[in-house]
């Protein structure tokens, strides 16, 4: 075996080290100069740096470094200056009344730009990216406001939320009527009858093929039982009640569906929608300009 | 290997049964050959193969696995539907069987076979029994089964590449311990003088994925009958030690088990001496001593203090020259072998990751940075760089060497098909490029989205508007997994049908452990 004995290479001119491993031999060629002189840049880059910023433990301390760095100081400073920064339009929002600032269409410009991530990132999840909402979750581009339109109301409503943990949440429940046997399985149908009915005045003399025809005697057995059952949240008049939560029965705006069938699994199974409050988690700006956005967003679509 | 956690209720109890199982299979197995005849001496006189060759089938086996699930995530965030619905077949827990098939299955199982060649090889020694390195494999295989048969059930502790919960952990380190075992019995008695450097390397792996190993998975289970358990650790403790695991697991399973592999399997597949045995040495010491430190570069901006992300990005940056110095002495040592470069798509694969190797460790090296990290952390450029080096240097490093190793422990003269080899070296490429050239655009387009503030102050884009900003990336990404998918699938083919051709060739005498012929061996290019 030809152990330790060391050879020319001849494509290279480098000796080889002179071992053999089944077959491999390495070359004895001298570590390049560029790599030491990387190396030692490196370590002198490392060294430097260390000495400028928070480095190295020293029990229970550690070097601040020359430049007084802290990521937690600095990130300070630099909401500390946006904040300064926006400051020319955010105290304003802070301040004015909704109306003023509606009024004023370059603060509303600035309202659209900031609404749209805002609500983007933190609403469209459940609403949807442009707020017309979906199955069990309100359209909020239209007038109908379960909790009232007004600014203060949909500003009260982020804040605190529907059904939520926070102690002023606003709190409401439609009654499983079916399923917790308050009617029996025929009256639910004669009430969803007569719900249907409020939002298709032609349901008793549309062709059956098209659509349920509904007996007009049904209807008027279910305007019964509506009264006393259902007026105390939801009206005489079925258009509802801000105050309670209690949606209006007679505009085209249907959260859980309007069709006969999906009203019917309403009065059978009720209803408890939550949404989070946002007291926590948003300031009291962005929840203003996510206020002034919805209700931007409700003039502007018709 | 018999462990009989059987009778649990709980998803733990379907995994007893399949460790029951795999138990009485090997006591059959072994017990079948119980009354054969002592095994003569005569076996010393050659080396123990079928260890490896098990270990590139079921390789083979998990790479296309791993791949096809990779890829069905990808296509999963281009169109969310894809989970059609089934809990087991969301996102979160498909991925970790992506990541460990290929990673573990794949990648673990590509070095277990190769290093156990290269072992009997460089130390002209057999290795020291019949049934630990089965044990080692088999065990092996069994921990990654555990593996991905328990994320669709949910069993998971939800630690970044090691999920796996307590029972499979403790599993691997009796695994392990046995494979470390077998490494050092063998080195005891090699017949050569000195150590090669591949064995460094592979020492290096073995050694310290046992540390990160036991260390990062220290936890309390719930009971003994119940597949949850608590980390020890907790808040930025608990990240750190993970990153510090996570990290490493890149630097020394991925790094430094396959820079083992190429230590081998490019100088004898070029015919060529390695460029500097003294290069090898400042990068050897230089990766193993500087990736040690670096894994708080994962944790930029975080709760983590200050000080420890200065160290985490300082010996990140210092680290970026040991890898280069690995990367150019494996392709200086290709001098005088491009001729067949150009020819040898094996050796093509080998040169190629060498040069993804060196893209990847100064692209890592250039993330580390706090400035740079600002911009890429979280994003896809992450994914990207990942996939650089997982697709462009341990898969092409694997594949290379798993086309060199397959007609020597097979005898065969060659491969089935070299036309197949180069169909598969140009899939990979190919795949591997769109894929991270998908991943740099959207990653960065992301980062500058999430940070752009309008004149007043205002963020401009929403999240929801970024991940539209993606959707064409992320089409691409997919594709570009699927050709590498389909190389993957032909790689597979290939060595199939090469393992069925007749006629093995007689056996190469200077393939033992004391050959006949001194220098028989593949002798250097002119």
């Amino acid at each position: 075996m030809a152990v330790d004995q060391q050879e020319r290479d001849s494509y290279t001119g480098y000796l080889t080290t002179g071992h053999e491993w089944n077959g491999i031999k390495e070359l004895n060629t001298p570590v390049p100069r560029a790599v030491y002189f990387f190396l030692a840049l490196s370590v002198l880059f490392s060294v430097v740096y260390w000495i400028l910023m928070p480095a190295w433990p020293l029990g229970v301390t550690y070097t601040k470094g020359l430049l007084g760095v802290d990521q937690r100081t600095t990130v300070a400073a630099t909401l500390n200056e946006a904040a300064i920064d926006r400051s020319v339009w955010t105290r304003r929002i802070e301040t004015e009344g909704f109306a003023a600032i509606q009024s004023d269409p370059k603060l509303m410009e600035i309202v659209r730009n900031a609404g749209r991530t805002l609500f983007g990132d933190n609403c469209a999840a459940c609403h949807g990216h442009d707020a017309k909402g979906g199955p069990a979750y309100p359209n909020l581009t239209t007038s109908s406001w379960l909790w009232g339109g007004k600014p203060e109301d949909i500003f009260n409503t982020i804040r605190v939320g529907i059904n939520s943990a926070h102690k002023d949440t606003r709190v409401s429940q439609m009654p499983a009527f079916g399923r917790d046997q308050m009617l029996p399985r025929a009256d639910v149908m004669k009430v969803a009858s007569f719900v249907y009915s409020l939002t298709h005045p032609d349901a008793t003399t549309i062709d059956p093929k098209v659509d349920p025809k509904i007996d007009p005697k049904t209807i008027e057995a279910g305007k019964e039982i509506f009264a006393a059952n259902c007026v105390s949240c939801h009206g005489d008049d079925a258009k509802g009640n801000p105050e309670l939560g209690a949606p209006d029965l007679t505009d085209k705006s249907w959260i859980y569906g309007g069709s006969l069938e999906a009203i019917d699994t309403s009065i059978w199974g009720g209803r408890q929608g939550q949404m989070p409050s946002w007291e926590g988690r948003l300031s009291e700006l962005d929840r203003k300009i996510l206020t002034l956005y919805l209700l931007d967003k409700r003039t502007v679509t018709p | 290997m018999l462990l009989g956690v059987v009778g649990r209720d709980d998803p733990i109890g379907i995994h007893g049964a399949l460790i029951f199982a795999a138990g009485i299979l090997t006591i059959f197995l072994i017990g079948k050959d119980y009354y054969a005849p002592e095994p003569s001496d005569e076996r010393f006189a050659s080396y123990y193969d079928d260890p490896t060759k098990a270990g590139i089938v079921l390789a083979m086996i998990w790479v296309v696995f791993g791949l096809a699930v990779g890829d069905w995530v990808a296509w999963q965030l281009v169109n969310p539907n894809l989970t059609f619905g089934g809990g087991w077949s969301s996102f979160g827990r498909i991925r970790p069987v992506h990541t460990t098939a290929v990673i573990f299955g794949f990648g673990g199982n590509g070095l277990i076979a190769t290093s156990l060649y290269v072992l009997q090889r460089t130390s002209r020694a057999r290795l020291p029994d019949q049934l630990s390195p089965w044990f080692v494999l088999l065990g092996y295989n069994l921990f990654c089964v555990l593996a991905v048969t328990g994320y669709p059930m949910g069993i998971t502790q939800s630690k970044e590449y090691a999920e796996t919960e307590w029972y499979a952990d403790i599993w691997l380190v009796v695994v392990w311990v046995v494979y470390f075992l077998i490494y050092l019995r063998t080195l005891a008695r090699r017949k050569e003088p000195h150590i090669y450097v591949a064995n460094w390397y592979f020492m290096a792996f073995i050694l310290v994925v046992a540390m990160l190993h036991i260390v990062n998975n220290l936890a309390v289970p719930v009971s003994i009958g119940h597949a949850k358990s608590y980390t020890l650790f907790s808040g930025v403790q608990d990240a750190m030690i993970q990153w510090w695991y996570g990290h490493n697991a890149v630097a020394f399973f991925l790094t430094a088990g396959f820079l083992g592999m190429m230590y081998y399997f490019l100088p004898v597949r070029a015919g060529r001496p390695i460029f500097s045995y003294r290069m090898s040495i400042i990068s050897f010491w230089g990766i193993t001593f500087l990736y040690m430190w670096a894994g708080s570069h994962h944790l930029h901006f975080t709760a983590l203090p200050h000080w420890v992300q200065t160290l985490g990005m300082t010996f990140s940056l210092m680290l970026l020259v040991p890898s280069w110095a690995s990367a150019g002495n494996a392709l200086l040592t290709l001098n005088g072998a491009w001729a067949k470069v150009r020819d040898d798509a094996t050796l093509r694969f080998m040169m190629v990751a060498a040069v993804f190797y060196g893209l990847t460790t100064f692209e890592g090296s250039f993330m580390a940075i706090r400035a740079v990290n600002a911009l890429s952390h979280y994003t896809d450029w992450t994914v990207g760089h990942v996939h650089a080096g997982a697709l462009g240097w341990v898969a092409m490093i694997t594949f290379g060497s798993i086309y060199a190793v397959v007609p020597w422990v097979w005898k065969r003269k060659s491969m089935y098909s070299a036309g197949l080899v180069e169909a598969h070296f140009w899939l990979s490429i190919a795949g591997a490029l769109v894929y991270v050239f998908a991943m740099w655009n959207s990653g960065i387009i992301q980062g500058l989205m999430w940070r752009t503030y309008s004149e007043d102050g205002t963020l401009t884009y929403s999240f929801v508007d970024s991940l539209i900003a993606m959707h064409p990336y992320y089409v691409a990404r997919a594709i570009g997994g699927l050709l590498f998918l389909i190389g993957g699938c032909i790689g597979a083919y290939n060595i199939w049908m090469t393992i069925k051709l007749p006629n093995p060739i007689s056996e190469a005498t200077a393939d033992q452990p004391e050959p006949k012929a001194i220098g028989a061996s593949p002798q250097p290019a002119e």
